[in-house]
């Protein structure tokens, strides 16, 4: 166990097997109180593991962590009574109205029952929910349902709150609805551990985690990734016959990557000056080239980048 | 903490009676198979297809066939002209048993020698097989000795009101009648009682692990002990309230009575339910979906039926099997439900079986609290 240190989890050298598979590879960092601490990575990076573990479902194979400055593997029900979870998977019961899903959620939590009715009110209002407190749980739309299981993890008010792609499968306005409560809920102090993979809300967090076959690859603020992890420059490449245009590129020299975004090219290349060459080198293979330009790298070029780079590194691990 | 309890309880009996499709699965399945199995468990045997063929055509022959037609256990559906018709109605299974009378039969009765019946078995249900030939041998040992008092009476008739009339009267205690039901009305219960708590606790635990709940719950402060009752508890009301609902419409419907005291048949309710509960949560935690408990459970419950005596005496069952079915609580559960509905005996009777299911609930659920973790490793 550690003082308190300003740092609401602390993770170090964290390691998860499954037999010899290796889900968490040694990762390590810190978040902060009243932080909105991004988990990005791509399907079976480790993310759901490592949250899982922070939240004591799993033990750790080997490493530490602190959460609300309780060890998990110490004293994984103190650190329940500190956080709030929703699951990738997250659900209610179907049967269940949405008053009887709080009733039953601040039932396990122990709420007292001074501030039972004043929580289910909060909740009710913060989902949108007030007047439908009686209907099936099972009947509501995605968003509403969203909000409800946000409402159903929060009824303690925990300090800490894990949230394992809560926004996947919702619709774009539930989407920045439920941002909102989240930015809400930060500015009160609440630390928010969210994974996603929308590179739209990983611009909302404060700071950033990229996992990749279990490792973590970068750490910072989402301008801190874009800016470092394209080492050259980028060009936006607008052509025909993309296909063919992805072969040649690949090709050419000082080309270090490219990716489709759109109906155009992203070009990771060493130095902005040859891009007329690549321009010829298009056009003699009588592609048509329309726009060729150097843009700022965006989240989602830096993610790219990002893993590709160390997906090349780790080439000889099984990374799924 | 109560309030926990008080909440999860309150949950688990709204996903048995809010739902409509839940409601029904709890109600209609238990009564219909009390119905089907009340009718078709029965080691009655009734209404045997036969065929008969008959190469004496004496009056005893005649005689001898129609008290075989006469009797509700045979139903004669052919009269036979050779025996090569014989093969292939067997075959077809059109009949079950064909009785055959030798040319001579008459003439070796009236001799007073013994005169054979051939009676050829579609052995293929041996156990209707059996109990026919014991049906054939009362038919044909009542023949013989009315055969033999009317041969005296007209040969001696002085004699004849002297002859030894000696007649084995059974008198089976509990049961005057030999009524196969009220052997098995019991069985059915206890085997109806173990299969839905079985499958409605492993279930109540896979469903939320399906849809993701279990998950959800597992970070919340709740102990393992709160979850375990929480998630039993409700399935011991069920199971309860089970045995007395199917044990009314069986006393009604089948007439088996009721001679004990049900507070004795709670009792032992309770204390066989807490095994069935027991091996219920051990199936889900080795169970990820429903349809691997569903299957899983089925290698509880037939050895379970097997072992407990429920069609296949306990007595009769190899010596190693015979200790095996110590470890069955439905073995034990069979004796008090039949202990309490026929016998009508109390306490100071079944205090054994009633230990033994004490023992045997608190070694499953102490296995099964010890299996259960609230992690997902
Ligand atoms: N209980 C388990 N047993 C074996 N392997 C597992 C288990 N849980 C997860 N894995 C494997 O570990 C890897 C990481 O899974 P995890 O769910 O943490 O990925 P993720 O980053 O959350 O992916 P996604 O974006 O798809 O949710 C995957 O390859 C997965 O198959
Ligand atoms: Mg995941």
């Amino acid at each position: 166990m550690t003082a308190s240190n300003g740092y609401s989890v602390e993770v170090e050298k964290l390691v998860k097997r499954f037999g010899d598979f290796t889900a968490v590879d040694r990762i390590s960092f810190q978040t902060r109180s009243g932080e909105v601490f991004g988990f990005l990575g791509p399907n079976g990076s480790g993310k759901s593991t490592t949250i899982r573990i922070l939240c004591g479902l799993l033990h750790p194979t080997s490493g530490r962590a602190i959460v609300a400055g309780y060890d998990v593997v110490e004293s994984p029900e103190l650190i329940r009574r500190n956080i709030g979870y929703m699951s990738q998977k997250f659900s209610l019961y179907a049967d269940l109205t949405v008053f009887e899903n709080l009733r039953f959620y601040a039932g396990m939590y122990g709420v007292p029952a001074a501030e039972l009715r004043g929580r289910i009110d909060w909740a009710l209002e913060m989902a949108g929910l007030r007047g439908r407190e009686s209907s099936l749980t099972g009947t509501l739309a995605g968003g509403w349902k969203q909000r409800l299981a946000l409402g159903c993890a929060v009824l303690h008010r925990p300090p800490i709150l894990f949230l394992d792609e809560p926004t996947s499968g919702v619709d774009p306005l539930s989407r920045r609805l439920f941002w909102e409560l989240i930015q809400q809920m930060s500015s009160e102090g609440v630390t928010i551990f969210v994974t996603t993979h929308y590179m739209d809300e990983a611009e909302y967090c404060n700071r950033l985690a990229l996992m990749n076959g279990g490792k973590l690859i970068a750490l910072g603020t989402p301008t801190e990734l874009k800016l470092g992890s394209i080492q050259g420059s980028l060009l936006l490449l607008e052509c025909d016959r993309l296909g063919d245009a992805i072969e040649r590129v690949r090709r050419l020299d000082n080309v270090r990557d490219v990716a489709v975004f759109g109906n155009a090219l992203h070009l990771v290349v060493s130095d902005a000056a040859i891009a007329p060459t690549i321009r010829a080198a298009l056009e003699s293979y009588g592609i048509l080239v329309t726009g060729l330009r150097v843009i700022r790298p965006s989240l989602e070029d830096a993610f790219v980048a990002l893993t590709t780079r160390h997906g090349a590194d780790d080439a000889s691990e099984l990374s799924p | 903490m109560i309030e926990r309890l008080r909440q999860i309880l309150l949950k688990e009996f709204i996903h048995l009676f809010r739902d409509k499709q839940a409601r029904f699965s709890l109600i209609v399945p238990p009564l219909l198979q009390m119905l089907i199995f009340g009718y078709a468990a029965s080691y009655e045997v009734n209404r045997v297809s036969t065929a008969v063929l008959d190469f004496d055509h004496s009056q005893e022959s005649r005689d001898f066939l129609e008290r075989i037609s006469a009797s509700s256990r045979f139903q004669v559906r052919e009269v036979l002209q050779n025996e090569s018709q014989i093969p292939s109605l067997l075959d077809h299974r059109r009949v079950v048993l064909v009785l055959q009378i030798q040319p001579g039969f008459a003439e070796l009765l009236r001799k007073g020698q013994t005169a054979p019946i051939q009676a050829v078995l579609d052995g293929t249900d041996s156990n209707t097989a059996l109990i026919a030939v014991e049906y054939i041998n009362q038919i044909a040992a009542r023949f013989a000795q009315d055969y033999q008092l009317q041969l005296a009476d007209r040969t001696r008739p002085t004699l004849a009101t002297f002859a030894p009339n000696i007649e084995l009267q059974e008198r089976p205690w509990y049961n005057a009648n030999l009524e196969s039901r009220w052997f098995f009305v019991p069985g059915v219960i206890g085997t109806l009682v173990l299969v839905s708590v079985l499958q409605l606790t492993s279930f109540a635990v896979v469903r939320e692990r399906e849809i993701g709940t279990l998950e959800q719950l597992m970070v919340t402060p709740i102990s393992p002990t709160e979850l375990i009752v929480g998630k039993t508890l409700p399935f011991l009301i069920v199971g309860l309230a089970n045995v007395v609902f199917v044990g009314i419409l069986g006393s009604y419907w089948f007439e088996v009575p009721f001679r004990g005291n049900i507070l004795v048949l709670l009792l032992g309710t309770t204390l066989f339910l807490s095994s069935a509960l027991g091996v219920g949560l051990l199936i889900s935690t080795v169970s990820q979906t429903q349809q691997q408990a569903f299957a899983i459970s089925f290698f509880y419950i037939t050895p379970a039926i097997m072992l407990s005596g429920f069609g296949y005496p306990i007595g009769s069952m190899p010596t190693t099997l015979q200790y095996l079915t110590n470890l069955d609580p439905l073995r034990f559960f069979l004796v008090v439900l039949r202990g309490t509905f026929i016998k009508g005996v109390g306490l100071s009777v079944l205090w054994p079986q009633m230990i033994a299911m004490a023992i045997l609930g608190a070694a499953t659920l102490t296995i099964a609290t010890l299996r259960f973790h609230k992690t997902l490793d």
